[in-house]
């Protein structure tokens, strides 16, 4: 039970939250998903400070991000795996 | 852990008990605050609580008026009130109402006396009531007596990892005891609305939930000059990495654990329908929902926090969370529960569920809060529309 870098809610969740002070460029990082348990590995593509979320897949224009297995908004710009994922390239669906 | 089945508390008249013994002056209107707070500074243990309005409101907005300034008066954490305000018939009102739980309550009003005439006379009152108070002891009181709300400010992810899912946790071991519990924040539940109203324990709670939070979504439809962007998620949620209003309102939903609703609220209403899990239709800014909260009679407060929120409540004590490690270390003085080595996998949720239940007791028996002790006190009123 090492220390997570990632932390994933849910095993059908896109986007992994950081839970170390920050990632560094290219730091390949253990991502502990807690519904199932497991770790995967997922490369941050840059430096992304605690609490905020990394891709776990490639993204398009249009797709759904999923966290908590639910939708919480829509990609507004592409994503690749391993990038920042927040306000920049992503947009809610409401109001 | 073996869950203590009591905690010291001080029981009321009317069969509830308090975590506090507050004598509060409270004022009706705005322009009763110079009267009351004088009051206050003149006669040591008790507390005025200024606020803003209280003045041409009508309909429902004055009716919710009168609801938070009666509740206040009402909740088991005073022992007795003064009550103040410019004219006799409305501060009449207030005074009778809270007179009914059979605590020591007492009205005045400045017309036709004035400041210092009032003043005189309801600092007489204060002074008997402060020491009467003062007498009080705290005694042995089932868990049942605790009324706990929650609602969680500057979340951030963390919030929704881990300090959220902390007092759902609390909530799951607690609901068996008996305990009273309250969830609010109508507006922070939009992207979580449907599976929320799935939590309502009857079809009546599940319509009431969705009829409640589709008046808020038309309201702000219509208010909002552009995607709220800048109030939700706010600009500390968005430095905290939350990204939209559904990711917020997942992570503030962990807060019920697996708990079902019974019913849902207006706001600062008092819950009849026995324990369990209430929501109340709230604003989602933390001094309005727990001022709101504390009117319904709740009696305890537990606030998680991501980025660090440092609101406290005059009459209800709140007791602070975060899992998020830099709040914790940064802002110390403003966290009672630090729950952060869930992200480190140091603590699982149930551990932390178990120490913050033993803050909270600590707190309930008579523990000040951080909050508390840094004189954190709001008081602030919710109001639906403008005055006539």
């Amino acid at each position: 039970m090492s220390q997570p870098d990632l932390i994933i809610h849910d095993e059908k969740d896109n986007v992994g939250v950081v839970v170390i002070e920050t990632t560094k460029k290219g730091q390949e990082c253990s991502a502990w998903i807690m519904e199932n348990d497991k770790t995967i590995k997922v490369s941050s593509t840059n430096e992304v400070p605690l609490g905020h979320k990394i891709a776990l897949k490639d993204l398009k224009e249009g797709d759904t991000i999923l966290k908590y297995g639910h939708d919480i908004g829509k990609v507004v710009k592409s994503i690749k795996k391993g990038d920042h994922v927040h306000v920049h390239n992503v947009k809610t669906k409401k109001w | 852990m073996k869950i203590p089945k009591s905690f010291l508390g001080y029981k009321r008249e009317n069969g509830r008990a308090g975590t506090r013994n507050h004598v509060i002056i409270l004022p009706v209107d705005d322009i009763s605050n110079a009267c009351a707070e004088a009051v206050a500074n003149n006669i040591k243990g008790t507390i005025a609580l200024p606020h803003s309005y209280g003045r041409l409101q009508f309909g429902a907005d004055l009716e919710l008026h009168f609801r938070t300034m009666i509740g206040t008066g009402k909740n088991p954490n005073v022992a007795a009130v003064i009550v103040i305000g410019i004219e006799p018939k409305w501060t009449k009102r207030i005074v009778d109402e809270i007179a009914k739980t059979g605590k020591p309550v007492e009205g005045f009003h400045i017309e036709r006396t004035g400041d210092i005439g009032t003043i005189m006379k309801a600092s007489k009152k204060a002074q008997e009531f402060s020491q009467w108070a003062s007498e009080k002891q705290r005694e042995e009181c089932p868990l049942s007596d605790l009324w706990i709300s929650v609602k969680c400010g500057e979340s951030d992810t963390t919030s929704g990892l881990a300090s959220n899912p902390t007092v759902g946790n609390l909530m799951e071991k607690l609901e068996p005891f008996g305990v009273h519990l309250c969830f609010g924040e109508t507006s922070e539940l939009t992207g979580a609305e449907t599976v929320c109203a799935a939590r309502g324990a009857t079809l009546e709670a599940k319509d009431k939930f969705m009829k409640t939070w589709t008046s808020y979504n038309d309201f702000i439809l219509k208010e909002a000059t552009d995607d709220l962007s800048e109030s939700q998620p706010t600009a500390g949620n968005i430095a905290g990495g939350l990204t939209t209003i559904e990711e917020k309102a997942f992570g503030n939903f962990q807060k019920i654990g697996n708990l079902k609703f019974i019913d849902v609220l207006e706001p600062a209403e008092e819950p009849k329908k026995g324990k369990g899990l209430y929501f109340m239709d709230t604003s989602s800014a933390a001094a309005e929902c727990v001022t709101l909260q504390a009117a319904g009679g709740f009696n305890i407060h537990l606030f998680p926090t991501g980025q660090g929120n440092i609101i406290g409540n005059p009459i209800e004590p709140v007791v602070k969370l975060t899992a998020n490690p830099l709040t914790a270390k940064l802002m110390k003085e403003h966290v009672d529960c630090d729950v952060s080595k869930i992200l480190s996998r140091e603590m699982n949720l149930s551990q932390a569920g178990d120490e913050l239940i033993q803050t909270m007791l600590r707190v309930a028996n008579g523990r000040l809060t951080c909050a508390e002790a840094l004189g954190h006190k709001e008081f602030v009123m919710t109001k639906l529309y403008r005055s006539a």
